[in-house]
């Protein structure tokens, strides 16, 4: 449904996406992942046809995004991080407008209908600017469903949310995307983890991974970190706990704790809980530290990746 | 076509919910109708003395004179105002071409004028009066009537200027986002336009006064369809306008894209 090949955007001297390549098929909801200036939004007014790239190649429901333009912009459904309501017109009147522009027939029942979707019916004579956020993004959903397209676009789809509407605008996105194809960005990455198939993580405009997301945490989460605490010296701690076989990386901490990694797999644990015991220290604790999206996130997006885990 | 008339209709609704309009068709018509009462008033006062009749071209020109300063304050918002909001986003990535856009921006706001100068009417009719048949519902103010090549000629003649203040002001809303930005940057250009024309013409000699001479709208409304002449000359200087301001706004458009 959506094919990019070597997409780059240069904003004069500055390089907003750089050789972006990757795909998404038909009934998948892909996420967009990444802090804020990685390329996300320049990348989506492109496969959208708000503006050309400098260079390389996309297709949206099979039609190239300059060449074909006004084709793909008729398949495509976009909703723009800062959503573009008209607040001086009524929700009913602005969807009516929107329909219009999309030449459909019968375009005040479709209107109707599609505020009916984002249970807006009720508001359909109020004006848009007296909604409120989460009201306005739903208007913003509704204006681009209203062609019924194949190829959703949602630019941050529940920011500025909050949790009950975020909650609900996740259930619309899954329920849309049961049949259609829906590339959304997010800096949230539950929220990707909870809707999307498949995640794209961008930084600097380049894709640094692309995964599911439960892949995506299994990949890279090759090794398990234990904290552990005890009462006692850590220092001594930390020595008897580097002599069990299968830990590295220990280190005392400051608080009383001590920290090690083994790899996936050979699970160390109970060895390093034997030795701890027979050297005569009090076992407090010994706690996983799950490496979670947030940081496989922070560690894939870190200007430097220096190779040591972000903990 | 029917894309230029969605964008057409929805910038014409939006004239009807905004105060600027008001206020200007207010000023215009309220500017209008006491200016008829003067030259109704002063013509009848004079009439024994043999002066012209009254008719209708001293009242187009004052419209066109007031379009001068009202078309920057319609026109301002008509696209930078979207850039602002993020609504251009909206209009960008629908499926219509950015000249379209910029066609239906355009006839928006003229049917806005046109709807003001409609309503203007009312004084030909006052001067001719009503009469059906031998029922004579208004009584002709002006016998046997008003001069009516010299009004149609006039009346054109709005129209041109109308069309071609509104493309060029639509046009230059295009360039801004700042809506204050458009109106004076629209506003300098009527006024060098109508005023400051003439004023190049009588400081310079010679052929360069010739070209000055032909950009001077003054020239081309007042001395010509304001005299009840049609010439293909004057014609072709509003059509350059017209096109030429929606070239700008649909290359402006295009220029938005890029950036």
């Amino acid at each position: 449904m959506i094919q990019v090949n070597g997409l780059t955007k240069d904003y004069g001297a500055r390089r907003a996406i750089d050789d972006l390549t990757f795909d998404a098929e038909q009934g998948e909801i892909v996420g967009f992942l990444g802090p804020n200036g990685a390329g996300k939004t320049t990348t989506m007014r492109i496969l959208t046809g708000y503006m050309p790239p400098t260079d390389g190649t996309a297709t949206v429901a099979g039609y190239d995004i300059v060449e074909e333009s006004l084709e793909v912009r008729k398949r495509v459904g976009y909703l723009p991080e800062t959503v573009p309501l008209y607040t001086d017109m009524t929700a009913l009147s602005y969807l009516k407008f929107m329909a219009d522009l999309r030449k459909i027939p019968e375009s005040e029942q479709r209107a109707y209908e599609t505020l009916e979707r984002v249970n807006l019916a009720d508001r359909a004579n109020s004006y848009i600017g007296n909604f409120s956020k989460g009201m306005r993004q739903r208007m913003g959903l509704a204006q681009a469903l209203i062609h019924r397209p194949e190829v959703l676009i949602l630019d941050e789809p529940t920011i500025g949310l909050d949790p009950a509407q975020v909650v609900e605008m996740r259930n619309v996105i899954k329920e849309i995307g049961k049949d259609r194809t829906v590339l959304l960005s997010t800096h949230i990455l539950s929220e990707a983890q909870q809707i999307c198939d498949r995640v794209l993580i961008i930084n600097k405009g380049k894709i640094v991974a692309e995964d599911t997301p439960e892949n995506l945490q299994s990949r890279l989460v090759g090794s398990q970190r234990v904290v552990l605490r005890v009462r006692g010296e850590t220092d001594e701690l930390a020595a008897k706990v580097s002599k069990v076989k299968g830990t590295r990386d220990v280190e005392a901490k400051s608080d009383g704790s001590v920290e090690f990694e083994f790899s996936a797999g050979q699970d160390v644990r109970p060895q390093v809980a034997k030795a701890v015991i027979q050297a005569g220290f009090d076992l407090l604790e010994m706690r996983p530290i799950g490496l979670s999206l947030e940081e496989i996130f922070l560690e894939l997006t870190r200007e430097n990746v220096t190779g040591k885990k972000a903990a | 076509m029917r894309n230029i008339w969605t964008i057409a209709k929805r910038e014409y609704d939006h004239y009807f919910i905004s105060p600027i309009a008001y206020v200007v068709a207010f000023m215009i018509l309220l500017t209008l109708g006491i200016y008829f009462t003067v030259i109704v008033g002063a013509t009848a006062q004079q009439a024994f003395s043999g002066a012209p009749a009254p008719d209708i071209a001293p009242l187009n020109w004052l419209f066109v004179f007031l379009l001068v300063f009202t078309t920057p304050a319609i026109t301002m918002r008509s696209l930078s105002d979207e850039a602002r909001t993020g609504t251009l986003e909206l209009l960008l990535t629908a499926p219509i071409r950015d000249f379209e856009l910029v066609l239906g921006k355009w006839l928006g706001g003229l049917l806005f004028i046109l709807s003001i100068l409609a309503i203007t009417l009312i004084f030909p009719i006052i001067l001719n009066g009503i009469v059906l048949g031998s029922v004579t519902i208004l009584p002709p103010l002006v016998s046997p009537g008003i001069d009516r090549q010299l009004m149609f000629s006039s009346y054109l003649g709005v129209i041109l200027a109308a069309a071609s203040f509104l493309a060029l002001g639509v046009g230059i809303s295009a360039i801004f986002t700042n809506q204050i930005a458009a109106f004076f940057a629209t506003f300098a250009l009527f006024f060098i336009l109508w005023f400051m024309m003439s004023l190049f013409t009588n400081l310079i000699q010679g052929s360069g006064a010739e070209v000055f001479n032909y950009l001077n709208m003054s020239a081309h409304f007042t001395d010509a369809f304001n005299t009840g002449s049609v010439k293909l000359t004057d014609v072709i200087y509003f059509f350059s306008l017209i096109a030429l301001g929606l070239f700008t706004g649909t290359t402006a458009v295009e220029v938005r894209r890029w950036r």
